[in-house]
């Protein structure tokens, strides 16, 4: 009897279609194009289905990842997308946004010769495919458990909350403070990242589940927490990011100056590049100068170079540093961002009406490791340069927002203006109230804030059949 | 959705709205403010809660026409929904008993100062009202400011009602009245507060204005409101609106303001005629 071969393994991750370069810098819609359904079974195929995933456990929200790359293999994409929705509730973003490699990707067995499976674009590859075939597969709700429970703030922890919790059969309301749900993942990334048309679908899908949504509601204004109180079993706090962070330095309040919340807040969720037909208007600027180096910074750089600016990113670190995703710095530099490493800026010039028309700068070189583990930047001598721009924006972080934790007595903040929850319950100080996402951490990613809400809801659960 | 249950012009060029938004209504304090948005691809604008009434559910506004937004919100129809009324935002005004108090209104702070006003005086303060516009055609909620102040003061730029000029006169009228006051607190734009704060400086008297920078959510995310306030600079929707008036960067932040007069304008100029016609067309289709 002749032994069965053994199948060689193939370690040649298939590449993602993308617009090109030269074409997408001038447009608003998606860069990357997703796989074709040939390129996604041949590339589910490669994977091992390892006995024990060391990839699962990477997962925030922990999707049986061999699982479903296993069903896009054999061509099953219903019985795939089922699979990542019993734990991912926004596969189609979170296919897009997360930072695979960091996670699941990062710990593939074939990661060592670049041939990692591409979890992300498979993920993205069923929440599409759904999506095209135009119905969606709603699961059975149990029935009501007749508990309510409140969510504040319908960014990612907010959705994934009333996701969970609404399929264990309890009722669930959201209040939004802005006019549209999706928080970050509708005011902050772009278009060309993630368009909004996928948000929209998430968002409807929950309320076919049974999600009540009540927007324009500032909990901390409209009503405070106190009196949500009474009327719900148990209360989330996904409130999201806060004020934005400015470096202290001359001229930033300059006109001109923006913080990455508001460039991106007027372009995304305000629609400003299609000024006057949407109201909110943005300026038209020549030579923008981004400052910082993560994933909000590329979103800025990419922003203004869709409108024509000549944009460079200014960081003080390298580029080994970068806190961004390796894929956004390589589209960033495609489309034509100009990378000014090792640069900090110490004053913005305005001229005589109080606009900014200069950026003065350090440069820096590289020391010691810090206490984030990356060599630190330190200031060059008389190596200050003047450059002119006209607009900067201002991309270092944002503190989380100061609503809440300021209305809400009792609620225990720390340091940093951050709601303390406990890292594996989400629960707070005050009974009934649990919290997680920005609100808890400080600006983070989506899938962190994702994997905070699938904790919290697990807690709640818990606590609502205890009663 | 937010329903439209009264919208008129009070005098020109400034309209009277008044919503149905009970929660708000539950809710607001005096000094606070509301964002609305006229329509589902308008923009975010904050404006003052003017006044309101708890029983019925619906807080007033007084829109000062003057770009896009406050025209397409005068142009609502009563009956009519509009898509977003959000707060009530802001921090309250300190009410307390501070004694005499000159509460100062200009254009559509004339609105703004009256519920300030009014609170001031149930809480047993001397209520000195002001109310300042251009000329006397353009006064507004003088009986209702009547009746929440001890003695109301009328200036007018042009003298056809009461005091003749800007309200950098109110120094003078104080002095003439030989009242001492405690505290004044200002509404208006953002060149008559600078006005009035400047000539309240040499007096000591501590003065609270109300900053209207530009906003777009309101509720502390996006940083563009704010302001320098002595050393520090603040977020006026959540740190504000109200300030100490002898402590604001005026400069600044009339710059600030301006940075999109010539987006204004291009909305002013392209979109009344032809944007009219076209929904009216839509309408009759």
């Amino acid at each position: 009897m002749m032994e069965p071969q053994k199948k060689k393994i193939d370690y040649n991750r298939r590449e993602m279609p993308k617009q090109p370069a030269e074409i997408r810098r001038h447009n608003f819609s998606e860069v990357a194009l997703g796989y074709p359904v040939e390129t996604a079974v041949q590339e589910a195929s490669r994977c091992l289905q390892c006995k024990k995933p060391l990839c699962v456990a990477k997962c925030p929200v922990e999707i049986d990842i061999p699982k479903f790359v296993k069903c896009v293999a054999e061509n099953d994409f219903a019985a795939g997308i089922k699979i990542l929705k019993e734990k991912n509730l926004l596969p189609a973003v979170c296919g897009r946004v997360c930072p695979q490699e960091e996670q699941c990707e990062s710990t593939c067995v074939m990661v060592k010769k670049g041939g990692q499976i591409a979890i992300g674009r498979l993920e993205r590859f069923l929440a599409d495919w759904e999506a095209a075939q135009d119905k969606m597969n709603i699961p059975e709700i149990p029935s009501s458990t007749g508990k309510n429970v409140a969510v504040v703030g319908g960014g990612p922890a907010g959705l994934t909350v009333a996701g969970d919790l609404i399929k264990l059969g309890h009722q669930v309301t959201i209040f939004e403070a802005l006019h549209k749900l999706g928080g970050v993942l509708t005011y902050g990334i772009p278009e060309f990242r993630l368009p909004k048309a996928i948000v929209n679908r998430e968002v409807d899908y929950l309320k076919k589940l049974g999600v009540k949504v009540v927007a324009d509601y500032v909990v901390g204004k409209t009503r405070k927490i106190d009196s949500l109180l009474d009327e719900y079993d148990a209360i989330f706090i996904g409130a999201g990011a806060g004020l934005p962070w400015f470096m202290n330095i001359p001229g930033e309040n300059l006109n001109g100056v923006y913080s990455a919340n508001e460039y991106l807040t007027r372009m995304n969720l305000m629609k400003g590049f299609l000024f006057p037909e949407y109201r909110t208007p943005i300026k038209e600027h020549s030579r923008v100068a981004v400052v910082g180096g993560g994933n909000v910074a590329m979103d800025c750089a990419r922003t203004a170079l869709r409108l024509g600016a000549e944009t460079r990113i200014i960081y003080r670190r390298s580029r080994q540093e970068l806190p961004a995703r390796l894929e956004e710095v390589e589209n960033a530099e495609e489309e034509g961002i100009i990378f000014q490493f090792l640069t900090l800026p110490i004053r913005y010039i305005g001229d005589e009406n109080g606009w900014v028309k200069e950026i003065e700068y350090l440069k820096m070189e590289l020391g010691e490791p810090d206490a984030s583990g990356r060599r630190s930047p330190i200031p060059i001598k008389g190596s200050e340069t003047i450059l002119p721009i006209d607009a900067v924006v201002c991309a270092i972080g944002n503190s989380p927002n100061p609503l809440i934790p300021k209305t809400t007595q009792g609620l225990v903040i720390g340091k940093k203006g951050n709601i303390v929850a406990d890292e594996q319950t989400g629960k707070t100080s005050m009974h009934k109230i649990w919290a997680g996402g920005d609100v808890v951490t400080g600006a983070a990613t989506v899938i962190l804030a994702m994997g905070a809400g699938r904790k919290a809801a697990r807690s709640i659960h818990e606590y609502l059949v205890s009663l | 959705m937010f329903k439209i249950v009264e919208n008129r012009m009070i005098v020109p060029n400034i309209n009277l709205m008044t919503i149905e938004a009970p929660l708000i209504a539950g809710e607001v304090q005096a000094g606070q403010f509301v964002i609305l948005r006229a329509n589902d691809d308008g923009e975010r604008i904050p404006l003052s809660i003017a006044d309101w009434d708890r029983a019925k559910g619906t807080i007033s506004v007084v829109i000062l026409t003057i770009g896009g937004t406050t025209s397409d919100l005068a142009a609502i129809q009563v009956g009519k929904n509009i898509p977003t009324a959000v707060g009530p935002l802001g921090n309250p005004t300190e009410i307390e008993h501070f004694g005499t108090v000159l509460c100062i209104g200009g254009c559509y702070g004339i609105a703004s100062i009256y519920p300030i006003a009014r609170a001031l005086k149930e809480k047993g303060n001397r209520v000195i009202a002001v109310m300042e516009a251009r000329s006397s055609y353009l006064l507004y909620w003088e009986d209702k400011l009547e009746k929440v102040s001890d003695r109301l003061i009328r200036i007018t730029r042009d003298g056809t009602k009461g005091y003749r000029g800007h309200v950098s006169k109110i120094p003078g009228i104080m002095q003439e009245a030989r009242e001492p006051v405690d505290r004044i607190i200002i509404n208006g734009c953002t060149f008559l507060m600078k006005r009035s704060a400047d000539a309240s400086r040499p007096y000591g008297i501590k003065t609270i204005v109300s900053l209207n920078p530009i906003m777009i959510d309101g509720t502390g995310m996006c940083g563009v409101c704010r302001v320098s306030v002595g050393s520090a600079t603040k977020f006026a929707c959540v740190d504000g609106p109200d300030f100490d008036g002898h402590e604001v960067d005026w400069k600044e932040l009339l710059q600030r303001r301006k940075t999109y007069l010539k987006e204004e304008t291009i909305v002013s100029e392209t979109s009344r005629c032809e944007d009219h016609a076209l929904k009216t067309r839509d309408e009759a289709l």
